[in-house]
């Protein structure tokens, strides 16, 4: 029991470490992945200086994210004279929890065995393995389209709550944006349901350890790479993010639904949208790109498609799994703002014709002729 | 007249007593031209709400590929991924990967020959200053960043007075020039460095009359430069005077 809980106590910290961590870290890399890739020079005049000396520390302006934070706690919390200040109040937490929520459910390593990682304690765990994950849902996939839903509300809670008409119609946009794409999304990853049979994310990463025909590994971006896009698509239009920014487009609308929102309650949603990236990512990671394994790798080591198989430590693996699991989230960040900064935004008829009258159409056959290969696939042994 | 009384008949109701009252049963001038029938009015409004847009001589003619949009955007991606990748490679090896200055540790070292950048005042020979304190620099500044403190010298009759702090705010500076040319002595000139005077302090961003006369050119035009300091002063002859 005590095991148990001082596990899923370190899980817990370590996920929301992460994402926090991501969080603040994708506030730099976005401006300066910006600058870089327009001839700039970015972030860099933030500094620490080490007490008592006059050694300051740049370190390529990662404090300016930091700088940032502090900035939103010191500042006015200002609060309109609205009518329901419980709800403006609890908006951007309802926004900001379930974002933090969705990571339970997404496996970041294999099954771990804390008696191997640390020997002294190997008796208190007594060979007890762990799946390194929060929680071990066997509803995971479920349980992110439950939780991801929620953002819904809270978009919505804020935009209503504001006592601003402005908001409130940049809150309706969010909202029928946001449930016109979850639609998409749900209907792509049904594809996926299928081809795997399960929605327990962590069956779907063990699954995808395998290989297709011995050579290609068995990820379901080689199974359904026109819902890997079609779901990328519909993942960045959920979040609100250039080109389909429309709701907030912070230049142009003064961030839309949370214009009346100041302070750290703006920064929840700017930081819930930083997490929402990393977010994204995870489940393109678990659901398309394996996961947390390598290519040819499993939690016993790597099995090459000549037939040859390394065999690794478990502390390797462990790390190993942990350590890929986090380098392909952040390329995948790194893509997404990349697109962030390559797209020009769509207009608001334009984007909503696009979900409804192209990616709804494309993932509904997308799914209807999976359905067909698989019913083929199962008939035929 | 008639406008009166038909906005009025509009707050009754038409179950009202009053209302057929005050209608006017009679057509007033404006009233009697010949009106226009629904359906031909409804015609004309749509008629006037449909735009066509001009087609223009440089028209976007988009191909299958482009219209497909998908392409496009790998494309795009492609060519901003291309930037970074080459930016980061050179930030990476130690160049620099930017266009962009990094001032006040760096200039430019490309700005106009004739860019107006900050103030220096020339010199006579013997290294004083040439401003002889008229005040009309400041005078004409739009936006009042010079101030000048005079002082009187009896001995010298040609130039009696001359600055003692000749001093400019570069935070309120709009680098106009017209103190340039306001000015009788050509005292006062821009040169196409910038000045340095970067700061978290706006009282720092004065700049003073000792490092505006520092200014020392190899040869000029109209002085002879570079001024010869510790020559004797060149008085004028008092007793000429009337």
């Amino acid at each position: 029991m005590l095991p148990d809980l001082a596990v899923t106590l370190v899980f817990v910290a370590a996920s929301i470490g992460v994402l926090m961590g991501f969080g603040g870290l994708l506030t730099w890399v976005e401006r300066k992945q910006a600058a870089v890739m327009s001839d700039r020079i970015g972030a860099n005049r933030a500094y620490i200086r080490i007490p008592f000396t006059n050694i300051q520390l740049v370190w390529l302006g990662l404090f300016h994210g930091m700088a940032d934070g502090l900035k939103m706690l010191l500042k006015e919390d200002f609060k309109p004279r609205t009518y329901d200040q419980l709800a403006y109040t609890l908006a951007p937490y309802v926004v900001f929890a379930p974002v933090l929520l969705v990571f339970a459910v997404i496996p970041f390593g294999g099954m771990i065995d804390p008696g191997k990682i640390i020997p002294p304690l190997a008796d208190w765990f007594g060979g007890r393995t762990y799946p390194m994950q929060v929680a071990n849902l066997n509803a995971g996939l479920l349980v992110v389209f439950a939780f991801s839903g929620l953002t819904i509300l809270g978009t919505m809670l804020a935009g209503w709550s504001s006592d601003n008409k402005f908001s409130l119609l940049g809150g309706l946009r969010a909202g029928s944006q946001m449930i016109s794409y979850e639609l998409v999304m749900g209907l792509t990853v049904m594809g996926l349901i299928l081809v795997f049979g399960t929605v327990d994310l962590r069956d779907m990463v063990q699954q995808q350890s395998g290989t297709i025909g011995g050579v290609l590994p068995a990820w379901g971006i080689f199974y359904q790479p026109l819902a890997a896009v079609l779901f990328l698509t519909a993942a960045i239009a959920e979040n609100k993010r250039i080109p389909f920014d429309l709701p907030e487009a912070e230049s142009e609308l003064v961030a839309g639904y949370y214009t009346e929102y100041s302070a750290m309650k703006m920064g929840l949603f700017m930081f819930a949208e930083f997490i929402e990236i990393a977010i994204v990512a995870a489940l393109f990671t678990t659901l398309f790109l394996g996961g947390y394994n390598l290519p040819f790798m499993n939690d016993a080591g790597f099995m090459l498609p000549g037939g040859t198989s390394v065999a690794l430590s478990h502390g390797v693996v462990v790390v190993l799994q942990v350590v890929t699991f986090l380098a392909k989230l952040f390329l995948l960040c790194v893509f997404q703002i990349q697109i962030r900064w390559s797209l020009p935004r769509f207009r608001y008829d334009q984007m909503l014709t696009f979900a409804w009258k192209l990616l709804l159409p494309v993932s509904l056959a997308n799914l209807a002729v999976t359905a067909v290969v698989v019913w083929f696939k199962a008939g035929s042994p | 007249m008639t406008v009166i009384t038909s906005s009025t008949s509009v707050h009754l109701a038409p179950g009202h007593a009053d209302a057929a009252r005050i209608t006017p049963t009679e057509p007033s001038p404006a009233e009697s031209l010949v009106p226009i029938p629904k359906q031909e009015l409804v015609q004309l409004r749509y008629n006037a709400r449909a735009y066509v847009r001009p087609a223009y001589w440089n028209e976007p003619k988009m191909t299958f590929w482009e219209r497909a949009y998908l392409p496009e955007i790998l494309r795009g991606l492609s060519i901003t991924t291309g930037v970074f990748l080459r930016n980061m490679t050179r930030w990476i090896t130690g160049r620099k990967g930017a266009l962009t200055t990094y001032y006040p540790e760096e200039k430019r070292a490309d700005f106009a020959p004739r860019n107006r950048g900050k103030h220096v005042l020339t010199q006579r020979p013997d290294g004083t200053p040439q401003c002889i304190a008229c005040n009309m620099c400041a005078t004409v500044c739009p936006a009042k960043v010079i101030e000048i403190e005079s002082a009187f010298d009896v001995n010298d009759p040609a130039h009696p007075k001359s600055p003692v702090r000749f001093e400019i705010d570069y935070s309120r500076c709009v680098f106009c020039g017209l103190c340039i040319e306001a000015c009788p002595e050509d005292a006062i000139r821009m040169v196409q460095d910038v000045p340095g005077l970067s700061s978290d302090n706006r009282f720092n961003m004065w700049l003073t009359m000792e490092e505006m006369l520092t200014w020392n050119p190899q040869s000029d035009v109209a002085k002879p430069y570079p001024p010869k300091g510790g020559l004797p002063i060149t008085r004028g002859d008092l007793s000429s005077k009337p």
